[in-house]
């Protein structure tokens, strides 16, 4: 140690020497402020749902439970309900949950189990991602111009065949349910596919190499050993796709028809909560804006509800697949 | 139809421009105050949404021809533009419907309401295979828009339109699913040749329609248009500039005395001549007489205060308007809108002196 150089003496001080009163105060405003910017975001969350409850205060207790169970919306003689609007929130979500959940989860899958080339497979996923740079005005107007002119003879072809089974029961006029859940399930895809993607990627290798030594093929290993691996982050995605859909205004109130019926059929215009809100919001009288504000409240309960099982779901599931994978 | 949707794409992209900058700004002339009258002050407006790209033209052309006035006007719809109004954050408002007796109450101001320019609600209509233009008789179309009609060869539609096949197709009525004017004009009109429609759904800006399959909702004009065009079968009310900007046939209507009138600005002006304009200047139309009177039109009102506080601000406000009633109605025709009769122009500007 005696030829050491000043410089490296110095150097060697800085790393074993404690910690300045700078670096420590650095390291304390760091962790204050992350902390301050965790609590304000909980924070607006809370306002938000204050704000909303308040204005819907006169709504509730005008309209009470009746709001949720009937299913009138009219205006002039102030009767509201929003049970067409909850169902077809729910029923549109789901079915764009079923389309864009399968597709997105299969387009992970392709894009991490080497079946392309990592150029290839790197350019792929810049163009799924793209998807979800696209305005859903534009969605909405692609679905009017381009999807329901491509459902019209398919649906048509259903309707008259299989007009018994209730999902083809009506005949489809242009926008309804189903091109809206086709719609809404290209917009989550990007969502679905990125998130488990992720998770689909950092599954250990070792895992995937273990499988092929019991003498797997590749896809015995994909199904039964990586995919279960990394089912939590797919069921995140899936939940994290499902609330996108809940909340999707511009292009459904383009495409899904604004009509407040309920029906199984999918090619009966329906409606959703955050439709009815961005048609009516702007041009809503005092009467109406507290009842508008309770139909927010309820789409706001629905998302949280949803986060809340998907939640609670997770850790059930993944404890058992743990279990499993042990 | 590729070119269609893409002419679509460009004319939403348009009425969205339109709509975030309905506001019309003057291009102050650099060093415009040579110490004359030239005053700088900036006039607030709200409102209608349906004649934004007119007062939108009328606000900049006025701004150049005068100097130091700005007109700023935000298209967010009647309802907004009364409530705006009566909150008092704006200085004028424009309206599709003219604020009724208690909303007038609301305003310790005074209220004067003027007719600015007027307008034409038509059925445009989706039959790929029809050569003449519908015909629709007064009865037809009051049932269609109660859902009473299922089929496009419905004896009461084949009953005016001798010689066309009409084909076997569901009716799909496209109405509009936000709160608006040209519903209400459309409401009131139906409100008052069918008493069944009275009865019903009533006037209004959003009234509770017949809930069928075969109704659907789309946002906006240019919703309701899109909609049409893109659904075999269907039969939607919209403002007349965007169903002809679209190029989508218009029906032919049955007015009060019987005639069929097609949609044109003549016709809609000759409904107009027919009116007998009250005190108040709310002048209704909701089935105009003459013989050739269209039967769907409406004037749209300019909304202004009876005092200002600023005396300058009222100045202003009625050579504006007075600019409008004049040089203005010129551009009118050609956007769409129906330049206001004769006997109208000279009522409104006499109103126009009660504002202080």
């Amino acid at each position: 140690m005696a030829n050491a150089t000043l410089s490296d003496l110095a150097e060697s001080a800085s790393i074993s020497s404690p910690p300045s009163t700078m670096e420590i105060a650095k390291d304390r405003v760091f962790r204050g402020l992350t902390r301050g910017f965790a609590w304000l975001t909980v924070l607006v969350v809370f306002l938000v749902v204050y704000e909303v409850a308040t204005k819907a205060m006169p709504a509730i207790s005008e309209h009470g439970f009746r709001f949720v169970t009937s299913s009138t919306w009219d205006v002039q003689n102030e009767e509201f309900g929003v049970l067409p609007e909850i169902w077809g929130t729910l029923y549109s979500s789901l079915l764009a949950l079923l389309i864009g959940g399968f597709f997105g989860v299969s387009i992970a899958i392709f894009l991490t189990q080497d079946f392309l080339p990592h150029r290839v497979e790197w350019a792929f996923k810049n163009i799924v991602e793209l998807l979800a740079a696209i305005p859903s005005v534009v969605y909405g107007l692609w679905g009017i111009f381009v999807v329901i002119p491509m459902l019209r003879p398919v649906a048509g072809w259903l309707h008259e065949n299989l007009g018994w089974i209730p999902f083809f029961k009506t005949s489809l006029s242009g926008p309804g349910m189903l091109p809206a859940a086709l719609v809404l399930s290209i917009m989550i895809l990007p969502t679905v596919s990125a998130i488990s993607r992720d998770a689909l990627s950092n599954v250990p290798r070792k895992l995937k190499e273990a499988a092929f030594g019991l003498g797997a093929t590749r896809w015995e290993a994909i199904i039964g050993v990586i995919v279960p691996t990394a089912s939590t982050g797919i069921f995140g995605a899936l939940v994290l796709g499902f609330g996108r859909a809940l909340g999707e205004t511009m292009a459904l109130a383009m495409l899904v028809g604004n009509s407040n019926q309920m029906s199984l059929s999918l090619f009966s215009p329906g409606n959703t909560l955050a439709s009815l809100l961005a048609n009516h919001f702007p041009e809503a009288g005092e009467r109406e804006e507290p009842v508008l504000m309770y139909a927010a409240l309820i789409l706001l309960a629905i998302t949280l509800l949803v986060n809340i099982c998907g939640a609670f779901v997770l850790k059930h599931a993944s404890a058992r697949m743990r279990g499993a994978t042990k | 139809m590729n070119k269609t949707a893409f002419r679509f794409c460009c004319l939403t992209a348009l009425t969205v421009l339109v709509g975030c900058n309905a506001s019309s700004t003057s291009s102050s002339s650099p060093g415009g105050d040579s110490g004359s009258a030239a005053q700088n002050i900036k006039l607030q407006g709200s409102g209608a949404s349906f004649p934004a790209p007119l007062y939108g033209r009328w606000f900049k052309e006025y701004s150049a021809a005068t100097e130091g006035v700005k007109v700023d006007y935000q298209a967010k719809g009647s309802g907004g533009g009364i409530k705006d109004f009566i909150g008092h954050t704006v200085d004028f408002a424009a309206s599709d419907a003219a604020m009724n007796d208690s909303e007038i109450a609301q305003v310790d101001d005074g209220v004067v309401l003027l007719p600015m320019t007027a307008g034409s609600v038509v059925l445009a209509y989706n039959l790929p295979k029809l050569k003449k233009p519908l015909v629709l008789s007064r009865d037809a179309y009051s049932k269609i828009f109660l859902g009473k009609i299922a089929k496009w060869n419905d004896e009461a539609i084949t009953a005016t339109n001798e010689g066309v096949d009409l084909p076997d197709l569901p009716v799909t009525v496209v109405r509009r699913a936000d709160s608006s004017g040209t519903t209400f004009v459309f409401t009131n009109h139906l409100s008052a040749i069918s008493k069944e429609f009275a009865d019903g759904p009533g006037v209004g800006k959003s009234v509770s329609w017949p809930e069928s399959d075969k109704f659907i909702a789309a946002p906006k004009n240019d919703g309701v248009t899109a909609t049409i065009m893109q659904t075999p079968g269907a039969i939607g009310y919209v403002e007349f500039g965007f169903a002809d900007q679209a190029k989508l046939p218009m029906a032919t209507l049955q007015n009060a005395a019987g005639k069929f009138i097609e949609p044109t600005l003549e016709n809609a002006t000759a409904a107009l001549a027919g009116v007998e304009m009250p005190e108040d200047l709310r002048a209704w139309l909701p089935d105009p007489t003459g013989d050739n009177a269209y039967p769907i039109v409406s004037y749209t009102w300019l909304l202004c205060y009876e005092k200002y506080e600023d005396s300058s601000k009222a100045a202003a406000l009625k050579s504006l308007v007075k600019w409008c009633l004049h040089q203005g109605q010129e551009s009118s025709a050609e956007m769409g809108y129906i330049p206001l009769p004769e006997n109208v122009v000279a009522t409104v500007t006499e109103k126009l002196e009660s504002i202080q």
